[in-house]
């Protein structure tokens, strides 16, 4: 019986025709498809991009060089020096990200208590020369002060469920 | 304390205590674990932070564990519901005015109130007011302050008052005001005044130059040993990427107990001074220019090699290690010189014949507290070795009679039975001599010295107090060392000792005067004390003679060699002067010719054996600064490419267990022979005013280190040289 069904089904196209049927019922529906980079997909406001250091309203940098980050770091990505700042207060020297080891889980921004390391929605980057995977200081500071805006605006979003 | 044994219960176990021993005592002693601020194994009890309580039987009210008595059948619970409340109520009292600021604190991690609060604290504070605010006070160089965090266990007072003697701070006010300070404003000067970083159970009282360099759990703690006195404390360097972040105490009983001199523990700044040799260099045509390691070696070799024996000196700092000092006697024996010397402060070598093996203590170090009567002659043993210094006390505490004998007076925080100070140790010595002998006869050795000599009141008062003591202890410090009639004082001390039946000591110089004393790095004998053939030279003399190469170790001319004078300009005039040192100085350009860079303790493995005759051992901590490397390596490649026979060393431990196999025992033994009759002295002492070495100036290391160069006691020093 089972062997009757499978020669008629081979002998009328059966199967063929069930899978044009799917191509014909997806063909008159809306393209879910974006056109990257034209197009790009809608972000959370916790996404886990390019990291970035920031300031205060002031200007103040927030880092206090606690290196709550770097002993979190699963993968030892983040390297800090420290010592007495001009004003006397505990700073950073070096800070120190390297993108190649980072894994994005965001546990730095987790653990900083100063919401100065942040991991903002960038994600469109690369490098073209050995050495600049390395984010320093002035990099970090420098990708917080251009994007403060977003930033700030993604914290609020965020904010009432945290 | 009576040593009746008492039969108490501590949650449920029975245990065995000593009756009058407090309940902390006991249940530290078997590993429950209080938790608590206040109390400090070292310190009386005070019981102030009541974070102790715990339950005990039919007590209304929970008890503080650390300053409650052990009775008979006594039964306390530690972890009991109203043990817990009680400790949970007290965190919760301490937390109102702590700040939250453990992010930037760097007690962080390490932190006594910060551990405790995990298990005691509640997450959210209940306490909505105003958080009290303490200003700080600049207590000086070393220690930084930020007193918001105290929490009042005065751990810190009570080490001042009962540590150091000289009570350091204080507290001020009561209730929510009290504070703890300096009561007028003045910086913090003790010699083991650090020691209030570790005794601060919080963040209020920390290491100033260390101060927001480093977490406590990023850094690797490796042990080393302190190169800067005889006592050879031990400690741990923290090392973080190689680098030395901090130094702290590693306890040991029987040499420094828990604590650490200050010279300790803020040397290692020095060891990334500026003034840290990178890189060889060479003096040419009177011009210096860095050349590579395989061309400043083989110019030394030539140099050695182009020397006539006996033509060859050598000079080592006492604070060589046991390592470096068997391959510089080695080396002089391959060289076929007599002229090795470490003896860099003697200036009086005549009676060097009568010296004792290796300068021994005469005891052990935690032995000194058991003395009944001390005399310490020469000395400024705050300086030398403060931790001896800290253990006179405490045996002057416990009733012992400490007294003094120098040139030079010293402050002390204990009661001095004795002090007898004078230019002339040798007539203040004299007249304790003949009052020690009483109707006894003086020793043929000292005959001429005690010559119609009479004993005033103080000096018998001095000789009673020692004949007296059922154990005598008399030590011979660095002062009477660099004495120019050091023959005539070492003898008087030892006949001293022996009418008197007190054991000689010795206070040496450097970390390991011992060691290079046994190694043979001596004029006058081989290596564990046997008598050369041929006497060489000593350190007093070699400069006077033309020499056709003369190496130095671990030494800067300009202060170091106080046994020769104008010692720059002699050795700037000899043939070829090659240096090994860690640092450069402008002594060493001018009267050097060659300069190999090399590690100082921190980056070198080797052994020093301390004025106990104990040997320690330590591995290297931390990274070689430029192109320095370890001595003991410097010195075999030398020996390697002079064509020594059995040169091949692979580590320091080789070296070790070849001198140690040498050495066999060496039993240390003070005892005086005396056999040589000791001339008066004549003339009057021109460098009397610089025989006492300032606290922060016995090496290269404590030299560079800023800190310790800030504290009043450099500066204090430091205005007497530019004065004079």
């Amino acid at each position: 019986m089972n062997r009757a069904i499978s020669y008629i089904k081979t002998f009328t196209l059966w199967e063929l025709f069930k899978g044009l049927w799917v191509t014909q019922r997806n063909f008159f529906k809306k393209s879910i498809t974006l056109e990257y980079p034209d197009e790009k997909a809608p972000q959370s406001p916790r996404f886990r991009g390019l990291h970035a250091l920031r300031r205060y309203p002031n200007g103040e940098e927030r880092c206090i060089a606690c290196k709550l980050c770097e002993a979190v770091c699963p993968a030892l990505a983040i390297t800090i020096e420290s010592e007495v700042g001009k004003d006397g207060t505990r700073r950073t020297t070096r800070y120190d990200i390297d993108l190649f080891k980072c894994i994005y889980c965001g546990f730095c921004e987790e653990a900083c208590p100063v919401d100065a390391i942040v991991e903002t929605r960038i994600h469109e980057y690369h490098m073209e020369s050995p050495g600049e995977n390395i984010l320093t200081k002035d990099k970090l500071m420098a990708i917080g002060d251009k994007y403060d805006a977003m930033i700030s605006a993604d914290k609020a979003a965020d904010a009432p469920y945290r | 304390m009576s040593d009746d044994i008492v039969n108490i219960e501590v949650d449920g176990k029975p245990v065995e205590a000593r009756e009058g021993q407090m309940v902390m005592a006991v249940t530290d002693a078997i590993g429950a674990y209080i938790p608590r601020f206040c109390y400090h194994e070292k310190l009386s009890v005070v019981a102030n932070c009541r974070m102790c309580l715990v339950e005990i039987e039919n007590a209304p009210k929970p008890m503080p564990a650390c300053a409650t008595p052990v009775v008979e059948g006594m039964k306390v619970f530690t972890r009991s519901a109203k043990a817990i409340a009680a400790q949970k109520a007290t965190m919760e009292f301490l937390l109102i005015n702590h700040p939250l600021d453990c992010p930037i604190c760097d007690q962080g991690g390490e932190c006594e109130l910060q551990d405790l609060a995990m298990g005691y604290g509640r997450d959210v504070s209940r306490y909505n007011s105003g958080k009290r605010v303490v200003h700080d006070k600049d207590i000086g160089p070393l220690v930084s302050t930020d007193m918001t965090r105290c929490i009042h266990c005065t751990r810190c007072v009570r080490f001042g008052e009962e540590i150091t003697g000289m009570p350091l701070l204080g507290t001020t006010g009561r209730g929510e005001d009290l504070k703890i300070e300096t009561y007028v404003e003045m910086s913090v000067d003790h010699e083991l005044s650090g020691n209030i970083i570790d005794l601060c159970p919080v963040g209020a009282l920390n290491n100033k130059p260390y101060r927001y360099s480093a977490r406590a759990w990023e850094m690797e703690q490796r042990a080393t040993i302190s190169p800067h006195d005889c006592v050879g404390s031990n400690m741990y360097a923290h090392v973080l990427r190689g680098t030395i972040k901090r130094i702290v105490p590693k306890a040991n009983e029987s040499i420094n107990e828990t604590w650490l001199a200050d010279r300790d523990r803020f040397s290692y700044e020095a060891i990334y001074s500026r003034d840290r040799l990178a890189q060889p260099r060479i003096k040419v045509s009177g011009e210096w220019r860095e050349l590579d390691w395989e061309d400043a070696l083989s110019r030394a070799v030539d140099a050695l090699k182009g020397a006539r024996p006996d033509k060859v000196g050598i000079l080592a700092s006492p604070s060589v290690t046991l390592e470096e000092a068997h391959l510089l006697a080695r080396l002089a024996d391959h060289l076929e010189t007599a002229n090795i010397d470490c003896r860099l402060g003697r200036r009086d070598f005549s009676d060097q014949d009568n010296d004792p093996v290796y300068p021994w203590l005469g005891c052990d170090i935690a032995d000194i507290e058991k003395q009944n009567a001390v005399l310490v002659v020469g000395s400024n043993v705050r300086n030398e070795a403060p931790i001896i210094a800290h253990r006179l006390r405490k045996a002057s505490l416990a009733g012992a009679q400490v007294s003094f004998i120098s040139s030079v007076k010293h402050d002390y925080y204990f009661h001095v039975a004795n002090y007898l100070c004078d230019a002339g140790l040798v007539e203040l010595l004299s007249g304790v001599a003949v009052a020690a002998a009483g109707r006894k006869n003086l020793p043929g050795s000292v005959s001429d010295l005690c010559n119609e000599v009479k004993a005033n009141a103080e000096q018998k008062r001095l000789a009673a107090s020692l004949n007296d003591a059922d154990a005598g202890l008399v030590l011979l410090g660095n002062i009477a060392v660099r004495d120019q009639a050091y023959s005539a004082v070492r003898a008087l001390t030892a006949c001293i000792a022996k009418l008197t039946d007190a054991r000689l000591g010795y206070l040496s110089a450097g970390s390991n005067a011992a060691g290079a004393h046994l190694a043979g790095v001596l004029p006058h004998r081989l290596a564990g004390g046997v008598k050369r053939g041929k006497t060489g030279l000593h350190a007093g003399a070699m400069l006077d003679e033309a020499l056709d190469a003369i190496v130095l170790v671990n030494l800067e001319p300009d202060v170091d060699l106080f046994a020769s004078t104008d010692a720059v300009a002699k050795l700037a005039k000899q043939k070829f002067v090659v240096a090994l040192t860690p640092f450069v100085s402008d002594a060493l350009m001018e009267s050097t010719d060659l300069l190999l860079p090399i590690g100082t303790f921190a980056e070198t493995s080797g052994t020093y054996v301390n004025v106990a005759g104990t040997w320690q051992s330590f591995s290297g901590v931390a990274n070689p600064v430029g192109e320095s490397r370890p001595a003991w390596k410097v010195l075999r490649v030398i020996g390697n490419l002079l064509g020594a026979p059995d040169f091949d060393y692979v580590t320091s431990e080789d070296v070790k267990s070849e001198i140690a196999g040498q050495l066999g025992h060496v039993s240390p033994d003070n005892d005086y022979p005396g056999r040589k009759k000791i001339a008066a002295p004549k003339g009057t002492d021109a460098r009397q005013a610089e025989i006492d070495t300032p606290l922060y100036s016995v090496d290269g290391l404590v030299r560079r280190a800023n800190a310790l160069q800030m504290t009043t006691a450099a500066r204090r020093a430091a205005d007497k040289v530019s004065a004079s």
